[in-house]
């Protein structure tokens, strides 16, 4: 870069006038803008008792769940395109026959180890029939490393839990049904 | 029997001793409520809600978070008091406990109110002064040497850690401290001078008696003194003994437990005591235009009033203190010394010289003009020299304010060299 570029404008900081060398405007920015936010609205939670709310559900990366179709069934067909995606190696399906015409394989067991999820969306976005999403629920816990590893009964007992406040995605974004 | 009597404690050491106990008292738990204070504030400022769950021990009773202290004070005393190798313990040792020692030996000269009446049943027939040493004449000079004490504690404790950052911190801080210890006493001098004594208590009745307090009478001297009591008490935007991003913890960096406790205890009540100076050296102590009256205590409501405006004036400015902590970023070191030596020391001289000047010629006011017009010319004549002051030490003194980098090359030109070379 060659500082003499006729196309580089060199911008000077204006002198300082009287009423900065006092100090003064400095001094009451400073205390208006702290005695304004000691009594302005606080933006912490008080979390156990009061739940924080979520911005936008079909965004928010929370835990796991498997959605159902309209006939109840599993609606994941096997793919294994979430297991390929996940960076975190999470995601465990064991594929079988489909008892059902409409589909080739369904997953016999389907197991999210939910301590090493990092919770980025990969197989969200990898599922081409929309049947893994994440939720809005953001305070998962557990009191051992087994009971955080879900299995297939356990993701769809979270879909059962979830779907009246969050309804399926792919409906407002435009993906399968 | 005599000589049994004759062991007893006399009546004033029992008074002292109640006195002190009453003092040490009110000063821990003070420091300990103003940790919570300052956090409280902290938060607010921040638009967080701050400490509010610690309450009662052992039960799920909350009290806005009144019993954070407590477990404050509980988990700190209770850490590992680690003393790494490389120290010199016994220095390392002494320097907590000078720092502590000073900064409470201060408040025997301090009045934490105006008196109590005579209580002839205990034998006090004469009104009781709230004050630990009120024989010592020498009251502000106590306080000024003792706080000059403290510079040793944060040296020795730099010193004594053995420790770069340590080091840096207490060499920093010495600096600091020594630099402003000087306008620190000549906004003091005014008011000596004014008063024309050095008993807190007596500078107080001064300023009651005639209704005007120094801070009206002396704006530059004010202004000066309350600086300069932040620089010494090491709040920002002065803390360059700690400044955390520069040297980890300052002089305490390789504190733990109980004796960063006792450091930051000792810092609190420096805070505490310049809050204390300020008010009753500027602000008039406990005396409010009609409410407190002015003269000799003979009720205890007019003792326990005084009690009360003196400790809501000296709460009111440490709040001050604590909005401040936020509303400004730090001085460089440079700008903290320039501001000391090239600012308030030659505003601090100009209001020393204005005081001497407005106490010399008073006499000859007064006969010329009457009472009534006098005084006002003694506080106008000040607060002319306030603005001329002000305004002076803002042209005179750009590179205190000015923060802008000094351009004597091009903005390009070292990197331009260094690709033709």
């Amino acid at each position: 870069m060659n500082p003499t570029d006729p196309s580089i404008t060199w911008l000077e900081e204006k002198p300082l006038g009287l009423a900065e060398r006092l100090y003064l405007p400095l001094f009451l920015q400073g205390l208006t803008t702290t005695a304004r936010h000691l009594v302005s609205p606080k933006v912490t939670v008080s979390f156990p008792e009061q739940r924080p709310t979520v911005g936008n559900p079909l965004i928010y990366r929370g835990v796991h769940r498997l959605n159902r179709d309209a006939e109840g069934r599993v609606k994941c067909v096997a793919c294994f395109l979430c297991a390929t995606a996940c960076p975190a190696h999470c995601i465990d399906i064991v594929a079988t026959e489909s008892p059902w015409p409409d589909r080739e394989k369904y997953p016999e067991a389907f197991q999210i180890d939910e301590l090493r999820c990092i919770f980025c969306g990969m197989c969200e976005e990898a599922c081409p029939v929309d049947a893994i999403e994440l939720t809005s629920l953001l305070d998962l816990t557990g009191k051992s490393r087994e009971e955080m590893i879900f299995d297939k009964e356990k993701l769809l007992s979270v879909y059962d839990m979830t779907k009246d406040a969050e309804p399926m995605k792919s409906a407002a974004l435009g993906g399968t049904l | 029997m005599t000589s049994l009597v004759s062991l007893l404690p006399s009546l004033a050491t029992v008074t002292a001793l109640v006195k002190i106990g009453l003092l040490i008292g009110g000063l821990m738990t003070a420091a300990a409520y103003l940790v919570l204070v300052e956090r409280w504030m902290a938060a607010w400022v921040q638009d967080r809600k701050g400490p509010n769950r610690v309450g009662i021990p052992l039960t799920k009773i909350r009290l806005f978070g009144l019993g954070q202290p407590l477990a404050d004070g509980l988990k700190i005393i209770l850490k590992e008091d680690f003393t790494p190798k490389h120290v010199d313990k016994v220095l390392y040792a002494a320097a907590p406990l000078v720092l502590l020692a000073a900064s409470l030996a201060i408040f025997a000269a301090i009045p934490f109110g105006s008196s109590l009446p005579p209580i002839p049943a205990l034998g006090l027939t004469g009104e009781e002064p709230l004050l630990v040493a009120p024989n010592l004449d020498v009251g502000v000079l106590w306080v000024f040497a003792l706080s000059s004490i403290a510079v040793y504690g944060v040296l020795l404790g730099g010193w004594a850690s053995n420790n770069k950052y340590g080091f840096l911190g207490g060499l920093r801080s010495s600096a600091q401290l020594v630099a402003y210890e000087i306008p620190l006493g000549l906004g003091l001098l005014g008011v000596v001078l004014a008063a024309g004594s050095l008993k807190l208590d007596v500078i107080m009745n001064a300023q009651a008696e005639s209704g005007v307090w120094y801070a009206f009478a002396q704006p530059l001297g004010f202004i000066v003194f309350l600086v300069a009591s932040f620089a010494e008490a090491a709040r920002l935007p002065f803390d360059l003994p700690e400044a955390e991003q520069e040297l980890v913890g300052g002089y305490h960096t390789e504190y733990s437990g109980i004796k960063l406790l006792l450091f930051l205890v000792s810092e609190f009540l420096h805070m505490v005591t310049a809050a204390f100076l300020i008010v009753i050296m500027f602000l008039g102590g406990w005396h409010l235009w009609g409410v407190t009256g002015s003269g000799a205590v003979e009720t205890w409501l007019t003792a326990i009033v005084r009690c009360a405006v003196l400790s809501a004036k000296i709460f009111g400015v440490i709040l001050f203190f604590m909005l401040v902590r936020w509303s400004w970023p730090r001085f460089r070191f440079d700008q903290l010394m320039n501001l000391a030596w090239k600012v308030m020391l030659p505003l601090g001289l100009a209001n020393l010289v204005t005081v001497a000047t407005v106490q010399e010629f008073r006499p000859q006011l007064v006969a010329a003009l009457g009472a009534d017009a006098a005084g006002w010319v003694a506080v106008m004549i000040p607060w002319g020299v306030f603005f001329a002051g002000w305004i002076a030490a803002g042209l005179l003194t750009p590179s205190g304010t000015d923060n802008r980098p000094i351009r004597t090359h091009g903005p390009l030109d070292v990197e331009h060299e260094l690709v033709e070379v």
